[in-house]
C-alpha cells in the first residue's frame, strides 16, 4: 500500500460502527465515525475522504438527504449506501440520490470491504485506458481481443466483460455479487454457484496453456486478478 | 325521546319529512287554486243569470208596461230560491220587492253594483244587513229603478265545502304519510342497529361473524351481501397470514436451532481448526437465513404492491437469453443441457430484475432437481401470441405429483422433506408473486405423459401495441 485509504463511516448503531472501524483497520483502512446525518455531512464536507459509508436511516438527517446535500455542495467523494431496505426500487432511489454503490444489510464484511476498495481506487481507475494489462495478459477494449504472451485467446462476449471487469479492478478483491451486478446487471442472489462456474470457465481459457496463474480465488470473499511478480500498484 | 331523535336522524325519515313539506306546499296551492277558480266560475254564472233576468225584465216592461212588470216580478219573487228584486223610486226609496233593506246609495247608479253588498231580508229578526248579494240596477225611462240581484250565501257555502273537503283529504294523506314514514324509518333503523351490532362483534375480533340478511334481496340485503363477501375475503387473507407466520416461525426456528447448536459445539471444541470450520458453517447457516428473509421480504413487497418496483418496457427475449446464458455453465456442470427457443424482440411492460430473478429461480430449480435424470434436457421456451407471451421452463426430473402442484407454490412448502437440497422453499412463491405483479399467471404441469418432469408456464399479457 502506498497511501492508506481513509474513509468516513456514518452509522448511528455504535456497536456496528465500532465493529466496522476495527475490521477496516485490520484491512489497512483508516476510518472516522459520525453517528448522525448532520455531523456526517459536516465531516464529509470539511475533510477529504476516499470513500463515505453511509447508513440510510440516520437521526437528524437521513442518508439520502446527506448525499444529495453533499453533491449540491460539489463534494464528489464516492458514497456507499448501507441499508436495511434491500429491494430493487430502494437501490434505484439510493443511486439516484447520488450514491455510487448500494449494499443491503445484513452483509458480509468481505463484501463491504471489496466494494469500498473498488470505490476508493476509482479515482485513479484506468477508465480511459484502451488496453488493460496484468502481467502478460492483455485486454484490448477497442478491438475486443484478449492476448496472453502475444497469443490471442478467443472469448465469448460475456467472458470478455467478466475479464474486463476483473482487470479493471486488478489487484483488488471482486465479490460474486459485484460480478453479477457489473457483468450481468442483476442484483438478486443467484443462490447456486453460477458465478463460480463462469469464472472457472474463464480461468481455464486464460490459464490452461499459460503460466503463472493470474486469477485467484479469495476464500470467503471472491476473486482477484493479479500478477504476483509485479510490485503493488 | 332519544329514540325519537334517533329516528329523526335516519335518512328515510328525513327524506320523507322533506317530501311531506313539499307535498303540503303543493296541496295548499292546489286548494287555493281550485277554490279560487270555482268561485270565479260561480260568480260568472251568477252574473250571467242576473244579466239574462235583467234583459227579460226590460223586455216585460217594454211590452207590458209597469203593471206587467210588477206582475212578473211578483211571480218571480214567489218562486223557490228566487233572486232578489227591488223596485225603487227615482230618489231610491223602495217601493216593492222581496228585500227589506239595502245599503244606502246602492240604487244611485245604473249597471252592476261595483262590489257584493249587504242587505236585509223580511224574515230577519234583527234589523241588520247580514246577507250578501250582487245585483244589477236598471233605470227605466220613467225614473223607476229596478234591482235584480242574487244572494251569495250558496256560493260561500260551496266554497267552504270545497275547501273543507280538500283540507280533510290533505290531513288524511299527511297522517298516512306520517304513519308509513314512521314504520319505514323504524324498520330501517332496526336493521341498521342489527348490522352495527354484528360489526361491533367483528371489530372485537370475531371474524366469523356475518351481517344479518332478511332474504328479501332489497338494498340492505345487497349491502350486507357485499360486506359479507368482503369479510369472507378478509377472513381468508387473515388465515393465510396466520398460516404464513406460523410457517415462518417454524422454518426459521429450525435453522436458528442448527445455528445455535453449531455455535455451542464450536465453543465446546478446543481445537482451533475445528473452531474455524464450525464458524464457517455458522456463517453459511446465517447466510441461508438471510437469504430466506430476503426472499420473504421480496415476496411480501411484490405482493403488497405498495411500493411497486419500477415497471418499464423491457425486452423479455433479452432477459430470457441473459438468464439462460447465466445458468448454462451450471447446467453443464450438472451434466444437464439447457436449451432455449426464444422468439426475438418481444417487449412487455415489466421489471427486468424481478422477471430475471423469477426465471433464474425456475432454471435453478430445474438444474437442482433434474440432476441425474435420464433425459438431461432443460428447455426454456418463449412464444408470443396475440394477447399473451408464454414463457416455459421444462425439465425431465422427478416432477411434482399432481396433488402437490397447488401446494408447492405456497411459502416454505418443499417436496424434499429431508431438505437435503439447498433452498428456501420460497422460489415458486416468488415466481407466483412476480407473475401476479405483472398481471400474468403461472401454472405447473408435468412435462411427460407419465407425470414425470416439471413444466412451469408463465403467461404474461402482451404489451399493448
Amino acid at each position: 500500500m502506498v497511501t492508506r485509504m481513509k474513509i468516513l463511516i456514518v452509522e448511528d448503531d455504535l456497536e456496528a460502527a465500532a465493529y466496522l472501524a476495527k475490521a477496516f483497520r485490520e484491512a489497512g483502512i483508516v476510518s472516522d465515525h459520525a453517528s448522525d446525518g448532520e455531523s456526517g455531512l459536516f465531516m464529509a464536507s470539511e475533510n477529504a475522504y476516499d470513500v463515505l459509508v453511509v447508513d440510510r436511516m440516520l437521526p437528524r438527517r437521513d442518508g439520502l438527504s446527506l448525499i444529495t446535500e453533499l453533491r449540491r455542495r460539489d463534494v464528489h467523494t464516492p458514497v456507499l449506501i448501507l441499508s436495511a431496505l434491500g429491494q430493487v426500487d430502494d437501490r434505484v432511489t439510493g443511486l439516484r440520490a447520488g450514491g455510487d454503490d448500494y449494499l443491503p444489510k445484513p452483509y458480509a464484511f468481505s463484501e463491504l470491504l471489496a466494494r469500498v476498495e473498488v470505490l476508493g481506487r476509482r479515482k485513479g481507475a484506468p477508465e480511459q485506458d484502451m488496453v488493460y494489462r496484468v502481467g502478460d495478459l492483455e485486454l484490448d477494449r477497442l478491438s475486443h481481443t484478449v492476448r496472453r504472451q502475444g497469443k490471442e485467446i478467443p472469448l465469448q462476449p460475456r467472458e470478455f466483460r467478466l475479464l474486463e471487469y476483473l482487470m479493471k479492478n486488478a489487484g483488488q478483491v471482486v465479490t460474486r455479487t459485484m460480478l453479477l451486478e457489473n457483468v450481468w446487471d442483476y442484483h438478486f442472489d443467484p443462490q447456486t454457484n453460477v458465478i463460480d462456474v463462469h469464472v472457472s470457465r474463464l480461468r481455464s481459457k486464460i490459464e490452461k496453456d499459460f503460466d503463472p496463474p493470474l486469477l485467484r480465488t479469495i476464500r470467503g470473499a471472491g476473486y482477484m486478478i493479479k500478477d504476483d511478480r509485479a510490485p503493488d500498484a | 325521546m332519544s329514540r325519537f331523535s334517533a329516528l329523526f336522524r335516519t335518512t328515510a325519515v328525513r327524506l320523507s319529512a322533506l317530501y311531506l313539506v313539499l307535498f303540503s306546499i303543493c296541496a295548499a296551492f292546489l286548494v287555493f287554486y281550485v277554490t279560487g277558480m270555482s268561485e270565479r266560475l260561480l260568480q260568472q254564472q251568477t252574473r250571467d243569470a242576473i244579466a239574462a233576468e235583467a234583459t227579460q225584465i226590460e223586455d216585460v216592461y217594454d211590452r207590458a208596461g209597469i203593471s206587467g212588470l210588477l206582475r212578473s216580478l211578483e211571480r218571480r219573487a214567489r218562486q223557490p230560491g228566487a233572486n232578489l228584486y227591488v223596485i225603487a223610486g227615482p230618489s231610491g226609496e223602495i217601493l216593492a220587492g222581496n228585500v227589506a233593506g239595502l245599503e244606502p246609495g246602492l240604487l244611485d247608479a245604473e249597471g252592476w253594483t261595483s262590489e257584493p253588498f249587504r242587505y236585509r231580508r223580511f224574515t230577519d229578526e234583527n234589523r241588520a244587513d247580514n246577507h250578501v248579494a250582487i245585483a244589477q240596477v236598471l233605470v227605466l225611462d220613467n225614473g223607476l229603478r229596478i234591482l235584480v240581484g242574487r244572494d251569495l250565501q250558496e256560493r260561500e257555502k260551496f266554497r267552504m265545502l270545497v275547501r273543507q273537503a280538500l283540507m280533510v283529504a290533505l290531513g288524511i294523506m299527511g297522517l298516512g304519510a306520517l304513519v308509513i314514514w314512521f314504520g319505514i324509518g323504524r324498520n330501517a333503523l332496526k336493521r341498521i342497529d342489527r348490522m352495527s351490532e354484528a360489526s361491533t362483534k367483528i371489530m372485537a375480533g370475531d371474524l366469523s361473524q356475518r351481517l344479518p340478511m332478511s332474504g328479501s334481496g332489497d338494498e340492505f340485503d345487497r349491502l350486507s351481501e357485499s360486506l359479507n363477501a368482503m369479510l369472507g375475503r378478509i377472513e381468508k387473507l387473515n388465515e393465510g397470514l396466520k398460516q404464513v407466520s406460523d410457517n415462518i416461525a417454524h422454518d426459521l426456528k429450525t435453522p436458528l436451532t442448527r445455528l445455535r447448536n453449531k455455535a455451542e459445539a464450536a465453543l465446546a471444541s478446543t481445537e482451533g481448526g475445528n473452531q474455524n470450520g464450525a464458524l464457517e458453517e455458522i456463517i453459511a447457516e446465517s447466510d441461508q437465513l438471510i437469504r430466506t428473509f430476503n426472499a420473504l421480504l421480496m415476496i411480501s413487497r411484490v405482493e403488497a404492491g405498495s411500493a411497486p418496483a419500477e415497471m418499464s418496457d423491457v425486452d423479455l427475449s433479452q432477459i430470457v437469453a441473459d438468464c439462460v446464458e447465466l445458468y448454462e455453465p451450471v447446467a453443464e456442470e450438472s451434466a444437464l443441457r439447457l436449451e432455449a427457443e426464444v422468439a426475438p424482440g418481444v417487449e412487455i411492460s415489466g421489471n427486468r430484475e424481478l422477471i430475471g430473478q423469477a426465471l433464474g429461480n425456475l432454471i435453478d430449480n430445474a438444474i437442482k432437481y433434474a440432476e441425474g435424470a435420464e433425459n438431461p434436457l432443460i428447455r426454456v421456451e418463449m412464444k408470443k401470441s396475440d394477447h399473451h407471451v408464454m414463457l416455459t421452463v421444462a425439465d425431465h426430473g422427478p416432477g411434482v405429483p399432481a396433488d402437490m402442484r397447488g401446494e408447492v407454490v405456497k411459502r416454505f412448502v418443499r417436496l424434499d422433506t429431508s431438505r437435503s437440497k439447498p433452498g428456501t422453499g420460497l422460489g415458486l412463491s416468488l415466481v407466483e408473486a412476480v407473475m401476479e405483479m405483472h398481471r400474468g399467471a403461472m401454472d405447473i404441469a408435468a412435462t411427460e405423459e407419465d407425470g414425470r418432469g416439471l413444466t412451469v408456464r408463465m403467461v404474461f399479457p402482451a404489451a399493448a401495441t
